[in-house]
């Protein structure tokens, strides 16, 4: 059934009409152009659909678009400012931590949310908080490695 | 997927409606993190989805002395763990809450949901029944309220009749001289499902050399999660030496009736309850302020 909703995507207001079976992440995908966000399992599993929920971090092939009414949603198209990457991605580029890059914006959104609720994780806090996405390139190593750094230059930072 | 339609009601007598009318045809949704997975496999498929998370009854989340923990039942596993007093007076409900799933999935994931979803092998329900909580239920005609391990009558079965929805679950204020301790067995480090889990809560005697009251759970060893009675009362009494604690975890043992599947077999079952028994238990004496 067909339904209208608002809502916003990296701070842009968006009114668009989504079926009530659409995940939030066919919506970003699909309505409105956000290819960002992957789908790799669709249920849970990978976390490369991860896009920030009213600032919580979401599979969002698990959530229905509807459900996102009124809410604020970002995804990796939404982390750098004004052309300027965010140090997280700055690291993952710096530390080759990806290689076909499938994943690489849903572990983003992770580690972005990781390193603002935690600065200076260890490496057991990175490999926990990332353990919602999967990557079947690199290992994880080089990703570890990357979160690090950009824990280290956000403390430069601030 | 079948078509839907979808409601977010902002009251219960709004969502009871909802959930009447529509007799057995709708589903409520909180986190959805169980629903849109078995709605996507054709498992469930509700004519009616009815979003709970604007109800603010099933948003509380309060702790007093007296009242205890309350918790709404879409309040999330996240706020649950982050929550200061479930942290100082609940770290066995605080730990399991962070092993559901990832952290992208205990965002969204409600307690309510693990327990209206009733998987045996639900980790954050153990802990709610080894602290003697309760849960309260209502719908049209009217609210109860009953022990935690009443609410299940199968996998996937719950005690909720036509249009009642789980509103909220209270945990009484831990006494004093008391601790526990949530450990589920999988074999890798996290997002995993448990081949066993025990919630282990244990009182002591005022001089503190013996037990006065435990209570132990076990997931995902029987069809629903439940306690080891004989265990518990075994316990009470009980100088908590390593020669007791051996005797309680083959107690515990007996109680569970697992089943063999792909995860593990039932003998390899029964002998991860006697182990996290065990440990659970020290856990939780080390744990006792």
């Amino acid at each position: 059934m067909k339904r209208e909703i608002d809502f916003k995507v990296n701070s842009e207001t968006y009114s668009i009409v989504i079926d009530t079976r659409e995940t939030l992440l066919d919506a970003l995908r699909y309505r409105l152009g956000f290819m960002g966000p992957k789908e790799g399992c669709g249920n849970g599993n990978c976390g490369s659909c991860t896009v920030a929920l009213n600032g919580m971090i979401v599979d969002s092939c698990l959530v229905f678009a509807v459900e996102a009414e009124g809410a604020e949603v970002t995804t990796v198209e939404g982390v750098a400012v004004d052309g300027k990457l965010h140090p997280v991605q700055q690291a993952f580029i710096e530390n080759g931590a990806l290689q076909c890059g499938f994943c690489t914006p849903g572990f983003l959104m992770s580690a972005k949310a990781l390193l603002e609720q935690n600065p200076n994780p260890t490496e057991q806090e990175i490999r926990l908080a990332l353990s919602g996405n999967l990557c079947r390139c690199t290992g994880y190593d080089k990703i570890v490695r990357a979160v690090m750094a950009a824990s280290q230059a956000l403390s430069k930072v601030a | 997927m079948r078509e839907f339609a979808y409601a977010a009601p902002q009251s219960l007598p709004e969502a009871f409606d909802l959930l009447t009318r529509t007799d057995g045809d709708s589903r409520p949704l909180a986190g959805g993190t169980d629903l849109i997975t078995q709605m996507k496999e054709n498992r469930k498929s509700p004519g009616l989805v009815v979003n709970v998370k604007r109800i603010p009854e099933l948003n509380v989340l309060a702790w007093d002395e007296r009242q205890g923990l309350r918790i709404g039942a879409a309040v999330s596993c996240t706020r649950i763990a982050t929550f200061a007093p479930v942290r100082e007076r609940y770290p066995a409900l605080a730990e399991a809450c962070i092993l559901v799933g990832s952290v992208q999935i205990q965002n969204r994931a409600a307690l309510g949901g693990n327990f209206c979803n009733a998987a045996p092998s639900a980790d954050a329900v153990p802990p709610v029944l080894s602290y003697g909580g309760k849960v309260i239920v209502a719908g049209p005609t009217g609210r109860r309220e009953l022990a935690a391990e009443d609410f299940f009558v199968g996998p996937g079965q719950t005690v909720l009749g036509k249009g009642e929805l789980l509103i909220e679950i209270v945990i009484p204020t831990p006494p004093p001289r008391s601790g526990a301790a949530y450990l589920r067995f999988i074999p890798r480090e996290e997002m995993d499902i448990a081949v066993a889990g025990v919630g282990s809560f244990v009182q002591l005697s005022a001089d503190r050399t013996r037990c006065e009251q435990a209570r132990i759970t076990l997931a995902a060893v029987a069809p629903t999660p439940m306690r080891a009675r004989e265990a518990e009362e075994f316990l009470a009494g009980k100088t908590l030496d390593a020669a007791t604690l051996t005797q309680v975890g083959e107690l515990a043992a007996r109680a569970a009736k697992p089943i063999s599947d792909v995860r593990g077999s039932a003998a390899y079952r029964i002998e991860l309850v006697k182990v996290l028994t065990r440990r659970t238990l020290q856990k939780a004496l080390e744990r006792v302020s």
